[in-house]
């Protein structure tokens, strides 16, 4: 529950320092940031949505 | 017990191949604009700087799989309302249309700026008609499969992905030998791999209009039990969400790194980090394919036996213990710091080319370095292209060919196991979604993050790797903990 948030704030952290980073490149490229960022925020709700069923006991009937 | 109104296995066969063809002919398709990213860079991307221009080519490549998931939405819905065969007759006649026409796209420098952006659309509309065949493909076999059988019927279709990957190669590989390398990368050979996906379509096309619609989806269309809104079935009722999340997070992101480290991964590290020459690169990726290729059938066949889980949980965990010791490997054995010189010649300098060296090492290596100068303002570019001998070669094709066995290990049962966690009258659009989440975007994002952390400072050549076999070990956890191997119940209510 906690990783799905906990990954997109690293990922934002990330594109912060390096856009406006020293370091100039690609890494500083704020497109590869900005699309990765879209991508991963649903991504990281569904992990969180995952998180709570699976520690509200949604998938004990799963278990092998 | 076998479903009313399936088959038995008699003509299956015709089923398979007939679904297998279109499937291999779109992944072909899809593949070919991968493995000429580079060529695609050049001729469409104005830039001067090549990794930025690479960069831009792997966002383009990215968006064709980032596009994925939505043409999942849109051609699953289709699929689960209208039906089976019709949707990914769609799905064909999009993409076999948008290869062809990126083969006819002008070049940056005759039509400007409408150039990127046609490929760019073109590559999108790939993308959302892949979206919708693999998940059309997989459930119509799994729906005229028995259900002791399934694991080894879909993986037929399993093997379409990697065939794909194949017949890309050796089309471009062919291709470039015959029209010349020089015509090939610099004139427009590099056309003729898209514009001959046009023959390859209408064959399939004919192939698939021959063929009769799933018994299981026929069964329920005529019994008036198809679903009116399978989006909101699929996604809006908890107990089939709670599904698709966990088989995203616990089988298809994990499923997806591996599948794609193993093979396109491991095909640009050789090619960028390794610097091995093009052709001899390509050629050790397409023998490690057809040597391990067979293993999709033996494990979707085990899948049966011994339960889809532990085969794909086993195929995660071994990538993530080995991932870095293989590639260590494989870098070592291109790394000629540590080899022995034997001669070495400079040929005389050439056009834009200001030197050219070519070192013989003691082991059979060839290292060939040219500078170039495009203008003389130009920072010189440097060129690697090591060909190796035989004996390095073969290791280097046998450690792809043990990543190659990973990927077989995780994708091989990946298709019944997905049919069997969502009911007939939403499956498509069910199955579809996790599938091209975690294929599209966890995995078709690798080479493009992994090429992001490498451009960090204080990463090295392995430093890529951490993306995948991050990924892997979270979906082999959260797989391990709550994946199981229970079906669905099969009656099409």
């Amino acid at each position: 529950m906690l990783i799905g948030p906990l990954v997109f704030i690293l990922l934002l952290i990330s594109a912060i320092q390096n856009i406006n980073g020293s370091v100039k490149g690609d890494i500083s490229n704020p497109i590869p940031w900005i699309i990765i960022l879209a991508i991963f925020a649903p991504i990281a709700i569904g992990l969180t949505i995952f998180g709570w069923y699976s520690w509200k006991g949604e998938y004990d009937d799963q278990e092998a | 017990m076998d479903n009313a109104g399936r088959s038995s296995t008699k003509g299956i066969g015709k089923i398979i191949a007939a679904s297998s063809v279109g499937t291999l002919i779109e992944w072909y398709d899809f593949y070919i604009f991968g493995s000429l990213s580079t060529i695609i860079a050049q001729k469409f991307f104005p830039s001067e700087n090549p990794t930025v221009a690479l960069l831009s080519t792997l966002a383009t490549f990215a968006a064709g799989f980032i596009v994925r998931p939505f043409g999942a939405l849109v051609f699953g819905r289709i699929g689960d309302i209208i039906g089976r065969k019709y949707t990914f007759l769609l799905t064909l006649v999009l993409m076999g249309a948008s290869t062809f026409l990126i083969g006819c796209v002008p070049s940056y420098a005759t039509i400007g700026g409408w150039a990127p952006f046609l490929v760019l659309v073109l590559r999108l509309l790939q993308g959302l008609a892949l979206g919708g065949e693999y998940g059309g493909a997989a459930t119509y076999v799994a729906e005229h499969a028995p259900a002791n059988r399934r694991g080894f019927f879909t993986s037929w279709i399993q093997t379409t992905a990697t065939l794909g990957l194949f017949l890309s190669l050796g089309v471009i590989l062919s291709i470039r030998r015959i029209v010349g390398v020089e015509e090939f990368t610099t004139g427009n050979g590099w056309r003729y791999p898209f514009l001959l996906s046009i023959i390859l379509v209408i064959v399939s096309i004919f192939i698939r209009m021959r063929m009769a619609e799933s018994p299981l989806f026929a069964q329920l269309k005529k019994e008036g039990k198809t679903s009116t809104n399978p989006l909101k079935e699929s996604f809006g009722k908890k107990e089939n969400f709670k599904m698709v999340l966990l088989a995203l997070f616990g089988a298809t992101m994990g499923q997806g790194v591996i599948w794609y480290t193993g093979q396109f991964y491991a095909q640009s590290f050789i090619l960028t980090k390794c610097n091995i020459e093009y052709e001899q690169a390509n050629s050790i990726i397409l023998i490690a394919l057809l040597i391990v290729t067979p293993f999709f059938i033996v494990f979707g066949h085990l899948s049966d036996k011994w339960g889809r889980k532990k085969i794909m949980l086993a195929g995660m965990l071994l990538g993530v213990l080995f991932y870095r010791p293989i590639f260590q490997q494989l870098y070592k054995i291109a790394d000629t710091s540590s080899k022995t010189i034997s001669s070495e010649q400079r040929n005389k300098a050439e056009g834009r080319v200001l030197s050219s060296v070519v070192t013989a090492f003691s082991d059979g290596t060839m290292l060939t370095t040219n500078t170039s100068q495009a203008t003389p303002n130009e920072k010189p570019h440097i060129k690697k292209d090591i060909i190796l001998a035989e004996p390095g070669k073969w290791k280097m094709i046998g450690l792809i060919a043990i990543m190659v066995l990973f990927v077989t290990m995780v994708y091989g049962p990946i298709a019944a196991f997905l049919v069997e966690l969502f009911p007939t009258r939403i499956r498509y659009t069910s199955m579809s979604l996790p599938y091209h989440i975690g294929n599209g975007v966890f995995g078709g994002l690798v080479p493009f993050i992994a090429t992001l952390i490498t451009t960090l400072p204080g990463t090295n050549h392995l430093s890529g790797l951490w993306y995948p076999i991050g990924i892997a070990a979270l979906c082999f956890i959260i797989g391990s903990l709550y994946l199981s191997d229970k079906k669905i119940n099969e009656n099409p209510n």
